[in-house]
């Protein structure tokens, strides 16, 4: 398969704390135009691959987006190259308005010096973001009292004023309701159209839903990769999920979904 | 009616300019003027605190060091004016009639040099302590102690350099101000107009940081600094620019309190003048415009009239402030002001939400 | 080597000096995260502790063992005050509890310019003290000994505490995730209120050592405070081991440049190292990895 320059591609990536192996040999890749999912159990190692991406935690093997190597620089210099995240508990900045933290996230091309100037109008892009997001409504309250969906899209809006070109969402539908969920889900379809997004989850029916294709991670290694329908085949995947092999029906169906 | 609210600060400054500037000349005598004035100068340092304390969320806990960079810039040049061309400062012929200058002061008989000295003074040092200190993550209390321990260090440093700073005695007897013979009535209010109006531009000047882009990062960083990085900026860098400015408005205040003031020793610069500016930002409002400036005057005050009238009595006082604005006011006098404003717009306007969340906030 | 041992020797005992003032804040600021700047004067009452003693017990040979229990139990009651009165209400603003404490700091020092004459107190050392043992021809004082050996006791006494006691255990467990242990049945307000006695009681017996090297007024224990917090912030929160290195290392550093500059460059130089120090070995070595920025 030949590969796009906008992809992310991560091979043989491995993260230790002390003489634990978080994450183990992961390979997997990303393209604009998908849905890409990363699901797993507690402790599968999701959340630690996109720490090391990002530059939160030090990775060993490559994460390529395009043609720049993103391991072993730091945070803020990989979320210039192109590549943004969230976090499972949203993290918007509660005292300042929507409008300022969207605002905040614009700033990333502007010079030093516009920098010491008061805002004045709102950028397009934030404009943008506001509309994709549906936040329109609540611009001028504090982000602080935002629901916690509400500030989850927030997040999302940041990454889309910062234009960034991968989105890595950390567990973007945990505590939504379903029609957040639904909502959540259709807006990452939107965003996917020229982006990569690469979605940590929890929740199957949301994956079920939204995902393209999967990767399921087991105890820090890749047990199985491809669309939702081979996933849900793949008996090994029963059997992480349930223990046992042989119901289909069971972790994988609605209203299952694991309980942190 | 936003429009009005926006200006309010700016009113708010314009006010407190004439004030200082008009009013006070024509009101206060000589010398309550000259108290003034160094209240305007410990204002000055305290404006700096509020940004780097009170926004940037770093407790400057020394920043007696650059109030000292500059007060001792500024003393050597009018001691060495003072002296004359070529001549020794009186206190060095003291010890030594025939010792040479040392070779550190010699380039502050320079006026434009000395002026250039006390703003770069404080940006090297601050620079090189902030680019230290934030590029490796130190913060919160760690930062606080180094600060405070750097103090410490300078201060002991010039008690024990008797010949070269003046020791425990300080630098004092200036007779000229760059050229002004500082005895006279018009040019003491012409020092203090100087050191009322820095002090009102640089209020401008953290006003318009606080509405400005690097302001709103600035509160980001304090609150979320990790968060912020993942906004592609690097913390450390925002922290630091905060940091030198704090640092070059203390130089500034430092450098204006000696021709006012007459004097400056180490004790003006060591470990406890650098809580009492801290204590005047604690009182006044650290993250609020004017309650820097306002809570160090009001300390200035008390540590000059009971600090000498009733001294015992005046240390229990400065440390029942600390505990009980600590304890029950954090954000100082000035968040009264805003409850109250709050408590008013709620009544009148709207229902203001309640949420827990909004509590939060508010915090 | 007759050049390089005094300062070795004087600047361990200078080192074992800071490791007893440093002791008690390892323990409440790293076990705690409460940063006490009243620290300083408890080490001021545990020298006051001495100076007392030894007014009613003229003998300084039975004074001094005596007044170290008392200074820890005087300088304990005082911190289980200081917890009491303020500090249990900011256990979630760490930062403000070290500007509280500043004002705690300058009461405590009026209080004392008050009470006692303000150029000092004499404390007389015991006579068991007076005199010197030879080491390789250097005839070290015996009183820089005793510190040495006051602060092993107190280390060793410390991290058995901590490590075997059941009391040490529930220390641990809060300080590692407070609500935790409250729901698991630890009584936290408790342990938190004998944790800071235990670490203010080890400033008082640091404070009847100081009587013995130094002056006692009101002032000494502004003189202790940076230094002490200069050695717990480069030994790492919370480590024990840490701090007995840190204190020995800039003891020993502080006397060799005393010795090769000035006293007073050699703060500043000490204060440099530290922040050089800390460049290689910054906190995050020890901050605890959790998930999301919170």
């Amino acid at each position: 398969m030949s590969v796009p320059d906008a992809s992310l591609v991560v091979s043989d990536l491995h993260v230790q704390f002390g003489a634990f192996v978080a994450v183990h040999d992961v390979s997997f890749d990303a393209h604009p135009g998908e849905v890409r999912f990363l699901i797993g159990p507690n402790g599968a190692g999701k959340t630690t691959c996109i720490d090391a991406i990002t530059g939160l935690s030090k990775g060993t093997g490559t994460a390529r987006f395009g043609d720049k190597e993103l391991l072993g620089s730091p945070a803020q210099k990989i979320v210039r190259l192109g590549v943004g995240r969230t976090f499972q508990t949203a993290s918007v900045f509660a005292q300042l308005s929507v409008l300022q933290n969207l605002d905040i996230a614009a700033g990333l091309r502007r010079s030093p010096v516009s920098l010491l100037r008061a805002r004045r109008g709102v950028d397009a892009s934030v404009e943008r973001a506001l509309e994709e997001t549906g936040l329109g409504t609540v611009r001028d309250l504090p982000a602080g009292m935002l629901s916690h969906g509400q500030k989850q899209w927030l997040e999302i809006g940041m990454l889309l004023v910062q234009d960034a070109k991968v989105l890595l969402l950390d567990e973007p539908v945990a505590g939504m309701s379903q029609d957040e969920r639904t909502a959540t889900g259709e807006l990452l379809g939107r965003v996917a159209a020229n982006r990569v997004v690469v979605v940590v989850e929890h929740d199957m029916d949301f994956m079920r839903s939204f995902a393209t294709r999967v990767t399921v991670l087991h105890q820090g290694r890749v047990l199985s990769e491809g669309s939702v329908a081979e996933i849900q085949a793949d008996p090994r995947v029963q059997e992480v999920y349930l223990g046992t092999a042989g119901a289909l029906s069971g972790a994988l169906a609605p209203g299952a979904e694991e309980v942190d | 009616m936003t429009k009005f609210t926006t200006r309010l600060p700016l009113i708010g400054i314009g006010v407190f300019a004439v004030l200082l500037l008009v009013v006070a000349p024509a009101v206060l005598s000589e010398h309550w003027i000259s108290n003034l004035g160094k209240y305007c100068c410990l204002a000055i340092a305290a404006v700096g605190i509020g940004l780097a304390w009170g926004r940037g969320g770093m407790l400057v806990m020394g920043q007696g060091v650059f109030f000292g960079l500059g007060a001792y810039a500024m003393a050597m040049h009018l001691t060495l004016e003072t002296a004359g061309p070529g001549a020794l400062p009186g206190f060095m012929i003291l010890y030594d009639p025939l010792a040479p200058l040392p070779a550190f002061w010699e380039p502050f008989r320079s006026e434009v040099f000395t002026l250039v000295a006390i703003v770069l003074l404080p940006v090297i040092v601050s620079a090189i302590l902030g680019y230290a200190l934030f590029k490796r993550r130190v913060k919160g209390a760690y930062f606080a102690i180094l600060t405070q321990a750097l103090a410490v260090a300078l201060a002991v440093l010039i008690s024990s350099t008797i010949r070269e700073t003046g020791g425990d005695t300080g630098l004092s007897n200036f007779k000229y101000f760059f050229g002004y013979v500082l005895n006279d009535e018009a040019n003491k209010l012409m020092v203090y107009l100087i050191a009322a109006a820095l002090l009102v531009v640089c209020l401008l000047a953290v006003w318009q940081f606080n509405r400005s882009r690097f302001g709103e990062l600035l509160v980001a960083t304090r609150d979320a600094e990790e968060r912020v990085r993942f906004l592609g900026y690097d913390p450390a860098n925002i922290k630091l620019f905060a940091f030198v400015v704090a640092a070059v408005m203390a130089s500034i205040g430092g450098a204006m309190f000696v021709p006012i003031v007459g004097i400056i020793t180490p004790q003006e610069i060591g470990a406890s003048a650098s809580i009492l500016m801290i204590a005047g930002v604690a009182l006044g409002g650290r993250a609020s415009l004017f309650g820097p400036a306002l809570g160090a005057m009001a300390i200035g005050w008390g540590q000059s009239s009971l600090g000498s009238s009733w001294p015992e009595g005046w240390i229990y006082i400065l440390g029942l402030i600390f505990i009980f604005v600590i304890l029950f006011l954090p954000m100082g006098l000035s968040s009264l002001f805003d409850r109250a404003k709050g408590l008013i717009r709620r009544s009148s306007d709207e229902p203001g939400p309640a949420t827990p969340e909004l509590r939060e906030v508010v915090k | 080597m007759d050049e390089l041992l005094p300062p070795l020797l004087n600047g361990t005992a200078l080192g074992a000096l800071l490791l007893l003032a440093a002791l008690g804040l390892t323990l409440t600021f790293g076990q705690m995260g409460v940063i006490n700047m009243a620290h300083g004067e408890f080490i001021m009452a545990g020298a006051f502790v001495a100076y007392v003693t030894q007014q009613v017990i003229p003998s300084s040979d039975l004074s001094i063992p005596l007044a170290l229990p008392l200074a820890f139990v005087v300088a304990g009651f005082l911190g289980l005050l200081l917890e009491v009165t303020i500090i249990q209400w900011m256990y979630r603003r760490p930062l403000d509890t070290l500007l509280a404490t500043v004002g705690v700091a300058l009461i405590l020092q009026q209080a004392a310019l008050q009470i006692f004459p303000a150029q000092g107190v004499p404390v007389e050392k015991p006579s068991w003290l007076d005199g010197q043992i030879d080491v390789l021809g250097y005839e070290w004082p015996l009183r820089q000994v005793f510190t040495i050996v006051l602060a092993a006791a107190c280390v060793a006494a410390l991290a058995a505490w901590l490590k075997y006691s059941s009391f040490g255990r529930r220390i641990r467990a809060t300080v590692q995730n407070r609500d935790l242990a409250e729901t698991s049945g630890v009584a936290t307000r408790s342990v938190d209120r004998i944790t800071f006695f235990v670490g203010s009681g080890l400033a008082g017996v640091a404070g009847v050592a100081a009587s013995l090297i130094g002056g006692t007024n009101s002032q000494m224990g502004v003189q202790y405070i940076i230094p002490a917090f200069l050695v717990v912030v480069a030994g790492g929160i919370g480590q024990i081991a840490g701090t007995v290195i840190a204190a020995l290392a800039v003891g020993i550093a502080m006397t060799f440049f005393a010795y090769w500059t000035s006293g007073s460059l050699a703060q500043v130089l000490a204060f440099v190292l530290v922040v050089i120090f800390l460049q290689i070995r910054p906190q995050g070595l020890f901050t605890v990895r959790t998930r999301g920025l919170a």
